[in-house]
């Protein structure tokens, strides 16, 4: 198939799955993430939900054998390190995204919406990436 | 939370395991949402089409689901100056750690990678700890 056909695909069902479980919304992320408040833990579902079907549907392409390398280029790609990185970077983030409720997905199909939170969070989320590229990446 | 919350937060689930499975299956790339978005502000290159393909089916799945569907509830009550604030940081903090809800907290945890397991618990507690402080302390 059509790298860009199957790409977009993989994007609109995204999006889908995000509108569907409510994930853009970000005042219901903030009441996930409010485990003392008035919690509503209904989002853990979502990443339940993704684990398994992932978590079944690849176990069946690794079982292709026509796959089976593709498959394990994926996990060989993928650094093992952990490191301080790895830890100050996901705290950044998660910092972020209990400040805001979105995360980059739900940030990006906000963008729609009308909303100049939505706005003024995706441009900033663009300008946290090129902060990265000039302080980290020799060009 | 209502028993139509645990179904539709179960189903998108379910369609965004789907999602994650259809770009590693075709195009053998993982399907993180930061790392995808990151990579199209690099000077252009034949690796670029396929990120903007899934970035403009996602951006149009809201337009779609609004036109088939009906409407979608999103409400922003975070002032703005916060939201830029937010905005860098996970724009940053998700370059640096390699990975965000999509990247670390689906494709990785699916394929059991202790980096995104770290990484999933380390961004899950920040952000609880910082909702915590923001809506019970200050």
């Amino acid at each position: 198939m059509n790298l860009n056909i199957s790409a977009f695909a993989s994007g609109l069902t995204f999006g889908l799955g995000l509108i569907i479980s409510q994930m853009i919304n970000p005042v219901k992320v903030l009441s996930f993430l409010d485990v003392t408040g008035n919690w509503d833990p209904s989002l853990a579902l979502v990443m339940a939900g993704a684990l398994l079907t992932l978590g079944l549907l690849q176990w069946l392409i690794r079982k292709s054998t026509k796959h089976i390398q593709s498959a394990n280029a994926i996990k060989q790609a993928t650094p093992k390190k952990i490191d301080v990185k790895l830890i100050f970077g996901s705290s950044l983030f998660g910092i972020g995204w209990g400040l805001s409720g979105l995360c980059p997905g739900p940030a990006l199909v906000g963008l729609t919406s009308g909303l100049s939170g939505s706005y003024v969070f995706a441009a900033a989320l663009f300008i946290g990436f090129l902060l990265f590229n000039k302080l980290h990446r020799k060009p | 939370m209502t028993l139509l919350t645990v179904a539709t937060a179960f189903s998108g689930g379910i369609f965004i395991g789907l999602a994650s499975a259809i770009l590693l299956f075709f195009n053998n790339r993982n399907a993180g949402i930061s790392g995808i978005a990151a990579g199209l502000i690099k000077p252009w290159q034949q690796d670029s089409y396929w990120r903007l393909s899934f970035i403009i089916g996602l951006v149009i799945s809201a337009p779609l689901w609004r036109l088939l569907v009906g409407d979608i509830s999103i409400q922003i009550n975070t002032p703005l100056i916060v939201l830029a604030v937010a905005g860098l940081l996970v724009g940053y903090g998700t370059q640096l750690g390699g990975g965000c809800t999509s990247g670390h907290g689906i494709c990785g945890n699916a394929r059991l990678s202790p980096r995104s397991i770290v990484a999933t618990l380390t961004f899950m507690a920040a952000a609880g700890i910082t909702v915590y402080l923001v809506r019970h302390i200050f």
